[in-house]
């Protein structure tokens, strides 16, 4: 066992597997400290401190990019570069320079972007804030991704192509399209961090929002169903439940997404039609998402009784239904007359949130607890803390949601609600003074949440620090004999 | 027949047909909006024929350029949607040819704090410079952030004029030759013509900062006066009553 996991370290680029991997974590959690500053700073303004630096609008991006491209993205190279090396049997293209490149150029963009907008430097795009000399750092570096795993792919040993290779070349050529055209501007100067925008208006908004619902349907969900596809298997030890629906959910997914971006709008100053189509297909997109979680939860059939025994299996399967929620919840407030009310409120951000921490989050959490003893030849320091996790999180994620649903449709309703004499019921600033109370509840969330993510780092750093010492003993018993 | 063993097995033919299907969508909805006539409507004073809507004056700008700055639009949206609630607590509902001239947009996507289209005018100077220097001690309820740093802070205009130049190059109408500066007069009128012209970018920005008088302190030109002046323009240059009331539905 040992030895033929020693045999593929050799075989395979594991070292950049771990920065990834240990990198994530690192962002998660500070990405998740912001996060929940930012949120205390709702429940209590007075925690502004009246630092420029640390202001909601300033810090809000941080925490973004910071959970999104840092958590997510470093998440995404470290299991699609195992990913891809395990299925197609080969070593990672590019020997150890361009994945290391793609380490250090990634990693620079996002700190060098999060430093940035703390000092005021933004494009003030949502979710594409960084400078236009990071936007073009991250172009390079995507490339060079790109290139790597194309590659990698061209020289397997496998006669196919395993179906989570398809979902993470999807979300690699659809993220640096939409990148590249969201981020198309004119900087003021060479030596200025500030940029305009080439379009302006109702087409810089549609340009903006299909970049930003794809950045959550490829960056966001491509690429993590890309993860679900070989670690649940793995984890159960079963096939994938269905090959026939993996292929009709994977060009149904890849197709329909980019149409769905404009439910971002309705009700703005776009043309109607391009609303209504969104929210079409918004609808339509129900069935491949629907698709993704049945594959991945029945890949289960048979192995069932592993929920009782095994916490990474809980995370799995509590991932894919939080999926399954939040690619049901989507569809219906992009019905027009639902966002009529939800648009604008925190039911927006809680319904980012039961994706981003349910789905996302969880699923890379797994895949960690799964992939890290791998690559570190070992096993994990604690199952039971792997239970403390997986508890914090879900009722972080609940309570989160829970929450958000509250302050949301409570906010939408009382903007709407009108009095006996057709006057407005309430002002807006008695909206504001209502949701105190979920934004309270909001921040326990995310420290529940955050607290999970703690008790990872402990667990992991606990796994590799025994894995290093294991290592160390028995390479003196080899000295010895 | 076709087999999907064969994208299977043939990593060129995945990587063009994924290309394929991801790109529809884009293609099919936004290219036309740079060609369809009615994306953004065309609104001239009945009364003159002049563009009603026009750029920014350089002080303006850069109450825009700090408004980005400080990620304002993570709280405050920019578009008023066509609900009586939002009439009545707003206005009228947003025209796409009002941000026109917004490079980026900033249209925003939640309301922690009210909607700011047409905060322009709505409340006065000095409200606006206690309100944002100290939100809570005009709105006791309010939880957004103090901003004691714009009154404080000497506004850069260095670079104003590089600035409208980058802004030119994106399609903004501000002028640098006699000709582009008489197109102008033509279009928006001498009055507002004359702010948009990027030689004397730098004396407007001034004069405007003198006269206006924002930020109430009158040595000097603040962060607060630009950022002032930027919010007071807002959702001010259509003046509806000068229409019919139903003369915007034809564009939706």
């Amino acid at each position: 066992m040992a030895h033929s996991a020693a045999l593929s370290s050799e075989q395979y680029n594991y070292d950049i597997v771990k920065k990834f991997a240990i990198t994530s974590i690192f962002w998660g959690i500070l990405g998740m400290i912001a996060g929940v500053y930012i949120a205390s700073e709702l429940a209590w303004p007075f925690l502004n401190l009246d630092i420029a630096q640390i202001t909601f609008g300033r810090l809000r991006p941080l925490h973004t990019s910071g959970v999104i491209f840092g958590f997510g993205g470093n998440a995404l190279f470290a299991t699609s570069y195992y990913i891809v090396q395990r299925t197609c049997q080969t070593r990672l293209a590019g020997g150890t320079f361009w994945p290391t490149f793609t380490f250090w150029g990634w990693n620079l963009s996002v700190l060098i972007a999060g430093l940035l907008y703390l000092f005021g430097y933004t494009q003030g795009r949502e979710y594409a804030e960084p400078v236009w000399f990071v936007d073009i750092a991250i172009t390079v570096v995507w490339v060079v991704y790109f290139l790597i795993y194309t590659v990698t792919l061209v020289k397997r040993n496998q006669p196919h192509i395993y179906v989570a290779n398809w979902f993470f070349m999807s979300f690699i050529l659809a993220t640096a399209l939409l990148h590249i055209f969201n981020n198309l501007a004119v900087p003021v100067s060479l030596t200025s961090a500030t940029s305009y925008s080439l379009f302006s208006g109702a087409q810089d908004a549609m340009t903006q929002w299909w970049y930003g619902h794809n950045a959550v349907g490829f960056f966001l969900t491509a690429a993590f169903l890309g993860m679900m596809y070989y670690f649940v298997p793995k984890q159960a030890g079963r096939p994938v439940y269905s090959y026939r629906l993996s292929i009709i959910h994977f060009w149904a997914l890849s197709f329909m997404y980019m149409w769905v971006g404009t439910h971002h709008l309705h009700w703005t100053a776009i043309p109607d039609w391009t609303s209504t189509l969104a929210a079409t297909f918004s609808i339509l997109l129900l069935m491949p998402s629907w698709g993704g979680m049945i594959n991945g939860i029945m890949t289960l059939s048979g192995a069932w009784d592993k929920l009782r025994t095994d916490p990474i299996m809980m995370f799995m399967i509590t991932a894919l239904s939080f999926y399954g929620m939040s690619t049901f919840e989507g569809p219906m407030m992009s019905l027009k007359s639902v966002n009529a009310l939800s648009h604008y409120t925190d039911w927006t951000v809680g319904h980012v949130h039961s994706g981003a921490l349910g789905w996302v989050a969880m699923i890379s959490i797994a895949s960690f607890y799964h992939m890290i003893p791998r690559l570190w030849n070992t096993t994990l320091y604690s199952l039971q803390l792997v239970y403390t996790h997986f508890f914090l999180a879900t009722i972080g994620t609940v309570l989160y949601i829970t929450a958000l649903w509250v302050s949301g449709i409570g906010q939408g309703l009382m903007l709407r609600a009108f009095d006996e004499y057709g006057n407005l019921a309430y002002t807006f600033v008695e909206t504001v003074a209502f949701m105190h109370g979920p934004l309270v509840a909001r921040v326990v969330a995310g420290l529940f949440f955050l607290s999970g993510m703690l008790v990872m780092a402990y667990n992991i750093y606990m796994t590799i620090a025994r894995a290093k010492q294991e290592e160390g003993v028995s390479a003196v018993a080899a000295a010895k004999a | 027949m076709f087999k999907h063993e064969s994208i299977e097995t043939n990593s060129a033919m995945l990587i063009v047909l994924t290309m394929v299907a991801i790109s529809i969508g884009g293609l099919v909805e936004i290219v036309p909006l740079h060609y369809l006539n009615g994306t953004v409507e065309d609104v001239k004073d009945p009364a003159t024929g002049l563009d009603v809507i026009h750029p920014y004056s350089p002080l303006e700008q850069r109450g825009r350029d700090i408004y980005i700055r400080e990620g304002c639009y993570t709280c405050h949206s920019q578009m008023i949607r066509p609900f009586r609630d939002e009439d009545l607590r707003y206005g009228h509902y947003s025209l796409a040819a009002e941000s026109k001239y917004d490079h980026p947009f900033q249209w925003g996507s939640k309301r922690t704090g009210p909607d700011l289209a047409r905060v322009g005018g709505k409340y006065s100077n000095e409200w606006q410079v206690a309100h944002l220097t100290a939100p809570r001690s005009v709105v006791p309820e309010s939880i957004m952030p103090n901003y004691p740093w714009l009154k404080e802070t000497k506004l850069d205009y260095s670079d104003v004029q590089d600035r409208m130049i980058a802004l030119k190059r994106v399609g903004v109408p501000y002028s640098q030759t006699k000709v582009e500066y008489d197109a102008n007069v033509k279009r928006f009128g001498e009055e507002t013509a004359k702010t948009l012209d990027i030689n004397t970018a730098e004396n407007t920005l001034l004069a405007q900062a003198q006269a206006g008088n924002y930020d109430g302190n009158a040595s000097g030109v603040s962060e607060m006066d630009a950022l002032v002046a930027y919010l007071q323009v807002l959702g001010t240059m259509v003046d509806f009553s000068k229409f019919d009331e139903d003369h915007f539905i034809q564009f939706r």
